[in-house]
Formats: C-alpha cells, structure tokens, sequence
C-alpha cells in the first residue's frame, strides 16, 4: 500500500495544515498575517474535500466541484479583507489588532 | 544493478515527489505563520499553496490543481502583496513578541489538533458501495451547469457584490468621497 494512496495520509496532512494556520490566527497580531492564517485553514479544507472525494464519494466530480466553490469564497473573502485592512490602516495609521480598540464599550 | 533499478521504479520515484510535496506544503506554512517579516509570511503561503496544489495532483485532479495555482498564487497572494505595500512601511520597529500568547496560541492549536488526530485514528472510513470513475473536466462541467448551476449562479453574485464592497470600503468608505 503506498502512502499517497491512503485517505489516512491525506487527512493528517490537512490537519497539519489547520493546526499552523489556528496557530498563526491565535498567535499573530497583524492582520494580514491572519489572512494568510485563515488561507492555510481553507486550504486544509479543501485537501479535506479532495481526499474524501478521491475515497470516499460516490462521485468524484462532487468535491471537485466543492472545492472550487471554496476557492471562490476564498477569494471573494481576501478581496473583503484587504480592502477593510486598507481602510483600518488610513483610519488608525497601523493593522496591528490590539491599536484596533475603537469599538471598546 | 538490481538495486539500482528497484530505487528507480515508478513507485519510488512517485513516493519521493510527494514527500517533497509534502515538505513544500508544511514548510511553507510554517514560514507563512511563523517568520517575522510580513513579505516572507507571503512568500511561505506561495510556497504551501504550491504544494497544496501538488497533492491535489495526487488525488486526480489536475483541473482543481491548476486552478489552485491561478486563483490562489496568481490572484490572492499578488493582492495580499499589494495590501503589504499598501499598509505599515517594513521598515518600522515592529512589537517584541508576546511569549505568553504564542504559548497559549502553541497549546489551543496543539489541543485542537489532537483530539481531531483521535478522532481521525478511531473513525473507519466505509466507501460508498457504488463508485464512479468519471474524472474528466467534462463530467466537472456537467455538473457545475447541470446539479449545480442555483450555486454557480449564487457565486458569481457574490464575487460580484464582494468586488464591489471591495471597491467602496477601500475608496474611503461611506459619506467620504
């Protein structure tokens, strides 16, 4: 049985993945450095979709299909983010999240 | 001889690729969250994405892994890179790390990660009992305009609407042209 044949393989490989991009997200102040974080995680996402779909599914377009949705979420999202990063940093001067306070009841 | 060419068949050679593959994946994500400079951060999660798309090679998808490659290393990662120039100079004194919050930040994804681990090791994985081997990009079509087109549709909304946000928040947002 060779190892990128296993479904197990791939799984762990994605749960690598999620557990550095939870870290980045947990650990970084800047955000951009949580963009890239949440990236990694949707990546793990998707290898996810892709092994089941490989192994599992009765289909194999379905999650193909999925994970370009995904993708496109993803990219809608960055788009979203970096525009709001943008306009964060020419209303405080920084994108570092703990000068980000004004919302503080 | 002999041994030469048992290193040299196809199933060494394949398995060797995907451990690079693997180690593109990893190392990358680890430069991306791990290093201090921004720019690298970027050029890690190029590095992971790439090798994100090789395993999508290995699982028979060669249509999602260049698409992989053209949407994420070709468009978000060139605009995270515009969003880099676009906010805080590089060249400013950046904030000593905080050791308690990446411990904790070390233990929170550790936790997570073990108890996902545990329940991968224990669940068997069933088949389904009937499985097709249709992987052409055709099939793909078919059904991105067929089962599900209401999706497609809803997406291409979307990426609309976001395209729009994006423009106006980042134009100065409401009541301030």
């Amino acid at each position: 049985m060779l190892v990128f044949n296993q479904l197990e393989t791939y799984l762990y490989l994605a749960l690598l993945l999620f557990a550095i991009g939870l870290y980045g997200v947990l650990a970084r102040r800047s955000l951009i450095a949580i963009l890239i974080s949440v990236e990694l995680i949707l990546n793990a996402a998707s290898i996810n979709f892709m092994a089941f779909n490989r192994f599992l599914a009765p289909h194999p377009a379905v999650g193909q299909v999925i994970t370009l949705f995904i993708m496109a979420v993803a990219a809608a999202e960055a788009a979203i983010a970096l525009s709001i990063i943008v306009a964060v940093y020419r209303k405080l001067k920084s994108i570092n999240i703990e000068h980000a306070t004004e919302l503080r009841g | 001889m002999n041994f030469l060419g048992s290193f040299l068949s196809p199933q060494t050679i394949a398995t060797a690729a995907f451990f690079l593959v693997v180690a593109m994946t990893l190392g990358g994500a680890l430069i991306a969250v791990a290093a201090r400079n921004i720019f690298h951060n970027v050029l890690g999660l190029v590095l992971a994405l790439v090798g994100v798309a090789g395993l999508f090679l290995y699982l028979n998808s060669p249509f999602v892994a260049l698409m992989e490659i053209l949407i994420y290393v070709g468009a978000i990662c060139i605009a995270i890179c515009f969003a880099v120039m676009l906010s805080e100079p590089l060249y400013l004194p950046r904030p000593p790390r905080n050791v308690m919050k990446i411990i904790g930040a070390m233990v929170g994804a550790g936790m997570v990660f073990l108890f996902l681990a545990l329940l991968t090791k224990k669940t068997h994985w069933v088949p389904a009992a009937e499985r097709s081997t249709d992987w052409s990009i055709t099939t793909l079509g078919h059904y991105l305009l067929t089962h599900y087109s209401l999706i497609f549709e809803v997406i291409s909304l979307l990426l609309l609407v976001a395209m729009l946000g994006a423009m106006v928040l980042a134009r100065g947002g409401r009541g301030n042209t």
